[in-house]
């Protein structure tokens, strides 16, 4: 297969940022190359805001990279490029056009006369086993199904290059893992009329299980950290040794950066004030932090464990691993996630000694819960509006980030009962009601 | 309409007729024969009407009501038109959006019989001598009457369209136009049947009304419902009254059960939910159409039109650059448009000032004032009472649903009978019994929209989660605590959503329902309704304008500062689920 690699996609040197709330721009890109020849899986493996998605959409037309080159088959890529055809997470299906109508969706659009149209479709449908439901609609099919659908509209064009963006991310482990297998069969017995696949996934046994290459992406702004390659023969068997090796070794890669962050350095993205947070409710830090500290973990577990026990992806075992580390309950490294002293603590004192626990690291190592607390201490009114402390955050994030943050902010404020929020008049205050 | 084209099994037998085909046939060529009929009357010379004046006698009332339901469906159908067309220029424009939406908003609130003044001597002016001047004239109320809240809910959907689904048209290539109809059509399809029903409710106020118009010393009476109970007042014919509104109740539920409700049921697989809804809306109509071969193999070669008219490789500009593309709009090309916008804001402000200042002087524009003010306090004491009583009814039909089944049809039925058909009614015990005018005309107002307020209730109580309500019970919740904290709150949205449609359709109202006349007596209410209604039959062209000017202004601000932050509340705070 690799003999004769011809590039179908070369991305080089591309980076994107979009407008942040204060005008200026948030690089979410930076400087990513990649290539996609013939005959390969290649999975682009990151956390939630890594830019993979971005990635992704740059390759299928989508969004149009800020700088660098990105080229199809040696073209520049100006609006979705023909041979490219993509599975989205959430289906998209149209829901008032029947399983053959959606298939034949893209073929309409190519002008392909009605006759031809009919047996194409009805030979992807075949293939990937929704014969049977030619004329349901959609909102009748269980989500493996719909995202049959989904695969089958996209195969019917027969494209070069199929992108799946984090394709099983919305369906039940059961269905996910047999849509996989499926895929896979179909792939190493050469069926699908497609020469590559790209998919996005936050899933780290789904890249290992399912590519030929992973590229690990590391965040703000999004890099491509490393390039794994799975020399696995399909089918992989998840409870080998190297596979289990390789799953623990990209553990220890996405946990690696993630140092403690020195909350003093201001005007850094991720740091300071601008610190993005993530909307992790309180509870499941205390759950979380119990169970670290009762066996059989006492204090030290190792992330793949913990997040298959817990039935968590990846991607969110890491969001509380790093909300932990930030309020220095926990430390990250290597994979493993091992409770502080104080997370010890944390797990054997009562409810109002944890919250004022609680309430010292947030002031302690939360840059922003410390300005807000300050503020309201120095004003007469004891209240402050939040839109203060929004614009404050937009010189630093997204909208959307500093919308998580403020949530997060005020779910956690009102756990630690450092101040009140009030909906209504979006104004933090004092007031203990 | 496009019934579903795709089946495996059947084929071969699809041609037999079966028992079903008989009777839809029928029910297809009577609509067209009737359509061409009524067609045909329209391009007659307008001294036809004078030759055949409108007559009380019972028989031709069928043939009246025929007219009227034929102006009705074609104002629809311009609707509808017009809907895609302003909705997709201005969802698809941004510096187009800047004036269309804003201007929408506007003329959402416009009194559409003011209108009236000027469009018949348009259209007339248009077509002279002839029926089909006249007719226009009457189609174009309608429209206007229809239009805005359909405009406006496309352009939401619009906006709205999941970015997946538009991913997924990019990606697969689909042009702008294959675009708008595969996906923008169809997702505003649910909202836009919604408000079209809305509208027809609305519109059968207005087709009676324009039907009989009096514009200075130009009459026009087409034949129709409206004219009938016109010359019916005139004559002061109980009887003949009461044969209209038996004529209207029939061809309102003709037009429910064989246009909308089949439409509805239809339209159910637009509605954009992942999953199967518990209780489908069906229509008896629609099951005899999807069960007759014959008529389904009829319906083939639309669906191909349909498809082919889609599919049509028609590429529109596409002219609002996606989100994330790179080109920022140029500010250069926005301070020229925002310039000629105001320019011409400015040009048109000018010139009415001109136009009303050759002939009306400030006291005027006070006397609208205050005709207007006491308008707005009927509107508000007429909303308030058929709040006091429909809430606790509706609440009450709507926690029994059994009842509330039963129930609900009349309502809406209620809701789109026109209340003027049933005016003459009320006018004649005024009359006998002497009361005051100003007083006892007001209700009028409120008559056929206070069932908004009705239905909205019922629904929202119907809709209200059983386990809510057995939690109040079990906290043994009772009396004014109950309805405070637990089902006003409850409806709230619903009732708001009820609120504002009533109290914008009683502005429109007021201006038939302010005066009212039987036989020779008139009775005349003050305020802004008789205020354009005196100076549309004068000829008053000055004082129309300033009276619309003035309601337009009122109605605007009423909604700006009453009930759209009620609205705002409800959707934010109270909406459950």
């Amino acid at each position: 297969m690799l003999d004769q690699p011809s590039a179908l996609i070369d991305i080089r040197g591309v980076c994107r940022s979009f407008p942040k709330g204060s005008g200026e721009q948030l690089l979410v890109l930076e400087k990513v190359d990649l290539t996609i020849r013939s005959g390969e899986i290649v999975g682009l493996l990151g956390r939630s805001g890594s830019g993979k998605s971005t990635l992704l959409r740059i390759i299928a037309g989508l969004v149009t990279p800020s700088s660098g080159s990105a080229t199809c088959r040696g073209e520049t890529i100006v609006g979705p490029p023909n041979g490219v055809a993509m599975v989205f997470q959430s289906f998209a299906l149209f829901p008032w056009l029947t399983v053959l109508q959606n298939v034949e969706l893209g073929l309409e659009a190519l002008g392909v006369e009605s006759a031809e149209r009919r047996k194409r479709a009805l030979v992807a449908i075949d293939l990937i086993g929704l014969d049977g439901f030619e004329s349901a609609f959609p909102k009748e099919l269980s989500g493996g199904m719909r995202q049959r659908v989904g695969f089958a509209r996209a195969l019917v064009v027969h494209p070069d290059l199929l992108l799946m963006d984090e394709p099983f991310s919305a369906l039940d482990v059961l269905t996910a893992e047999t849509l996989r297998t499926d895929l896979i069969d179909l792939w190493i017995e050469g069926r699908l009329p497609i020469e590559s696949v790209l998919m996005v996934t936050h899933n780290i046994e789904e890249a290992v299980l399912m590519c030929d290459r992973v590229l690990v992406f590391s965040s703000n702004p999004g890099r491509v950290a490393t390039e794994i390659k799975v020399e696995l023969p399909h089918p992989r068997n998840r409870l080998d040794t190297y596979f289990r090796q390789l799953v623990d070794n990209i553990y220890a890669r996405m946990t690696q950066r993630a140092e403690p962050r020195a909350p003093t350095i201001e005007g850094i993205p991720g740091t300071g004030i601008g610190m993005t947070l993530h909307h992790v409710s309180s509870n499941v830090l205390s759950g979380l932090i119990e169970t670290l500290a009762a066996p059989p973990y006492r204090g030290h577990a190792d992330l793949p464990v913990l997040a298959s026990q817990l039935q968590f992806e990846a991607d969110e075992i890491l969001h509380l691993g790093e909300s932990l580390q930030l309020l220095r309950f926990a430390q990250l490294s290597e994979g493993d996630l091992m409770l502080t002293e104080a997370g010890t603590r944390f797990a054997h004192l009562e409810t109002d000694a944890r919250k004022k626990l609680f309430a010292e690291h947030l002031i302690t190592y939360v840059p922003v819960m410390g300005l807000i607390r300050r503020v309201l201490d120095e004003r007469p009114s004891h209240t402050a509006p939040a839109a203060r402390f929004r614009n404050e955050l937009e010189d630093y994030m997204s909208e959307d980030y500093a919308d998580e943050t403020l949530k997060t902010v005020v779910s956690w404020g009102r756990y630690a009962e450092l101040f009140a929020y009030d909906e209504q008049s979006e104004m933090f205050s004092l007031e203990n009601p | 309409m496009k019934l579903q084209v795709f089946r495996t099994a059947a084929i071969g037998r699809a041609l037999r007729p079966n028992v079903w085909d008989a009777a839809a046939l029928f029910l297809v060529i009577g609509a067209m024969v009737l359509i061409v009929y009524g067609g045909e009357q329209t391009v007659a010379p307008l001294s036809e009407l004078e030759r055949t004046p409108v007559s009380l006698d019972p028989a031709n009332l069928p043939l009246y009501a025929l007219r009227t339901v034929l102006r009705m469906l074609l104002a629809i159908v311009c609707s509808t038109v017009f809907t895609f067309i302003y909705a997709a220029i201005a969802a698809k424009s941004r510096r187009a959006e800047m004036v269309m939406i804003p201007l929408l908003d506007i003329l959402q609130s416009v009194p559409i019989l003011g209108f009236l003044t000027f469009t018949v001597v348009f259209f007339m002016n248009l077509f002279p001598g002839q029926v089909l001047g006249a007719e226009l004239a009457s189609v174009f109320a309608i429209f206007t009457s229809q239009t805005w809240n359909m405009t406006f809910s496309m352009y939401q959907s619009m906006r709205n369209v999941p970015k997946d689904l538009e991913e997924a048209t990019q990606s697969f290539h689909l042009s702008g136009w294959q675009r708008f109809w595969r996906l923008d059509v169809p997702f505003a399809m649910p909202g836009l049947i919604w408000n079209a029903m809305m509208s027809m409710s609305g519109g059968w106020f207005f087709v009676v009304a324009s039907e009989a118009i009096t514009v200075g010393n130009t009459t026009v009476t087409l034949p129709g419902v409206g004219s009938y109970v016109a010359l019916a007042i005139q004559q002061q014919d109980l009887p003949a009254i009461i044969y209209a509104i038996l004529a209207m109740l029939l061809v309102i539920v003709a037009y429910d059960q064989l246009l909308f409700r089949p439409i509805i049921a239809w339209a159910d697989k637009f509605r954009f939910e992942q999953t199967a809804s518990g209780d489908p809306p069906t229509s008896w109509m629609l099951d005899l159409f999807r069960r007759t071969r014959a008529l389904r193999a009829v319906t083939l070669p639309f669906s191909a039109i349909n498809r082919a008219v889609s599919n049509l490789r028609i590429s529109l500009p596409r002219l609002r650059p996606s989100a994330d593309s790179k080109s920022q709009p140029s500010r250069l090309i926005d301070g020229v448009w925002l310039a000629l916008v105001l320019a011409g804001t400015a040009y048109a402000a000018w010139l009415t000032y001109h136009y009303l200042s050759a002939s009306l002087g400030l006291p005027d524009v006070l006397i609208a004032i205050r005709d207007g003010l006491i308008t707005l306090l009927r509107v508000i004491i007429l909303i308030s009472l058929a709040t006091l009583i429909w809430v606790p009814i509706g609440v009450w039909i709507g926690l029994r649903p059994k009842l509330a089944e039963r129930i609900q049809p009349l309502a809406q039925f209620l809701a789109a009978f026109p209340a003027n058909l049933a005016f003459p009614v009320f006018v004649v015990a005024i009359v006998r019994f002497k009361l005051n005018a100003n007083v006892w005309l007001s209700p009028l107002m409120i008559l056929g929209t206070q069932w908004y307020i009705l239905f909205n209730v019922i629904a929202g109580a119907s809709a209200f989660p059983t386990d809510l309500r057995e939690a109040a019970g079990s906290f043994h919740l009772g009396g004014w605590r109950w309805w405070t904290r637990v089902i006003l709150p409850g409806i709230f949205p619903y009732y708001i959503t009820g609120a504002i449609t009533a109290s914008g359709g009683s502005w429109n109202a007021s201006i038939v329902a302010e005066v009212a006349s039987w036989g020779d007596t008139h009775l005349n209410a003050t305020g802004l309704g008789a205020y354009i209604a005196g100076a549309t039959e004068a000829g008053d062209f000055p004082r129309v304008v300033l009276g619309i000017a003035t309601m337009c202004i009122l109605v605007t601000l009423f909604n700006r500062l009453v009930w759209r932050p009620l609205y705002a509340l409800g959707e934010r705070r109270l909406r459950l689920g």
